[in-house]
């Protein structure tokens, strides 16, 4: 239970996916002028990244493992991811069609948001079990949902306010991610 | 089709100046801010990313026309990972220390966009030749501006550039120029330069040509 306990404050916190290792930076500065779409590409997001997880466990060791093949791992991995991404989508036109049209663009952006494959990167090095791979996928996408929310509500308010112009648009986004990862720094520590 | 015209050198210096993939296009800023603590490190993430992009876009645009429009994108992946494999056993063989600086920035290659983006916008479109001026332009773009990142943030968070000590010894390193605010402030300003330098070199340029008129 520990475990569990110490991989999701981690990772939601401590070791935030975009505040802390700099892992999917290009969504989080791409869709994140809007709280909407901020909300909904993060719980696209973690819905991916916890299937993406497990079956990327899966994968290593029932097939990349018995068949010796760990050296395409990264092949292995993205493949996978590819082909979840894919099947969301198909799922997620027939089911849902309001949140499909929500996502729109979004959803196939999520193959080459580097958190995805990261998580699956990171949980393979740290020798996860299973269930800790998938809570760990679940947790990781979490807080990178967090930090996307809070980083478009911010930027929601910095719209409305004046900025100097040559701050406008990304240099002006940026200087705000870092002083939000400043705020960030300050759960470091928290668990050792 | 007009980039078809163009020489091999123009569209090796539009990747490299005027399209920078970093300053102009914002794309691969994973790896861009992650890895950009040392300048050793910014240099070997550059040439590892170029020697991908090379390797792909010739690639892809070899295949461009056996390549189903459907399916181009699992295809490109696919290109992608392939050299981004071959890349990892290579580092992981002859230049170990690099490999272990770089750690699991080197298989996420994979994801960064600037490759992906060209596959897509440039080599599926062009000849083998320009494609490969385009990656080496692109590429190398890419290497100059984590470069300079990384020296900067080198040489403010530990007084050292490519590990030699540059600042006086009374100089006391901010070591958050190292951290993540540092990353993601240090290319805030250094792209308020960059912008302001285009705004001038624009103006110039506009000036000279009336003067001819």
């Amino acid at each position: 239970m520990n475990t569990y306990l110490t991989i999701l404050v981690g990772s939601l916190l401590v070791n935030n996916f975009v505040m802390n290792k700099f892992l999917g930076i290009c969504p989080f500065l791409g869709v994140s002028k809007k709280f909407d779409t901020a909300l909904g590409m993060g719980l696209a997001v973690t819905f991916v990244m916890t299937l993406a997880s497990f079956v990327s466990w899966l994968v290593e060791h029932f097939l990349l493992m018995p068949l010796d093949l760990t050296y395409l791992r990264t092949i292995a991995f993205i493949l996978v991811i590819a082909v979840l991404v894919q099947v969301v989508e198909m799922a997620l036109k027939k089911l849902s069609p309001s949140l499909y049209q929500a996502l729109g663009v979004y959803l196939p952006l999520i193959t080459t948001n580097c958190a995805v494959l990261g998580v699956a990167i990171l949980n393979s090095d740290n020798g996860y079990n299973l269930l800790e791979s998938t809570v760990s996928g679940c947790c990781a996408a979490l807080g990178f949902t967090l930090a996307m929310v809070l980083f478009a509500c911010i930027r929601e308010r910095l719209a409305l306010s004046r900025m100097p112009k040559w701050m406008d648009g990304f240099p002006g986004a940026l200087i705000t991610a870092g002083l939000m990862a400043v705020a960030f720094a300050g759960f470091g520590g928290l668990i050792s | 089709m007009a980039n078809e015209k163009k020489g091999f050198f123009s569209v090796f210096l539009n990747g490299l100046i005027w399209e920078n993939p970093t300053f102009t296009l914002m794309l691969g800023m994973c790896p861009t801010l992650a890895i950009t603590t040392a300048g050793s490190n910014g240099i070997g993430m550059g040439l590892a990313t170029t020697f991908v992009l090379v390797c792909s876009n010739l690639f892809i645009s070899l295949l461009r026309k056996v390549i189903p429009d459907k399916v181009r994108i699992p295809a490109f992946i696919v290109v992608i990972a392939s050299f981004v494999t071959i890349l990892e056993m290579l580092l992981k063989a002859f230049l170990p220390d690099l490999s272990e600086a770089l750690g699991m920035y080197i298989p996420l290659i994979v994801v960064n966009c600037i490759i992906f983006a060209r596959a897509e916008a440039f080599a599926f479109k062009n000849g083998p030749v320009a494609s490969v001026a385009d990656g080496l332009g692109m590429g190398l773009g890419f290497t100059c501006a984590i470069t300079i990142l990384s020296c900067i943030r080198e040489l403010l968070g530990n007084g050292t550039v490519f590990g030699a000590v540059v600042m006086p010894a009374s100089y006391q390193p901010m070591g958050i120029m190292l951290n993540v605010p540092g990353g993601f402030v240090t290319l805030g300003l250094l792209l308020i330069l960059v912008n302001a330098i285009k705004k001038l070199a624009a103006k110039k340029s506009a000036a000279r040509k009336e003067g001819l008129a």
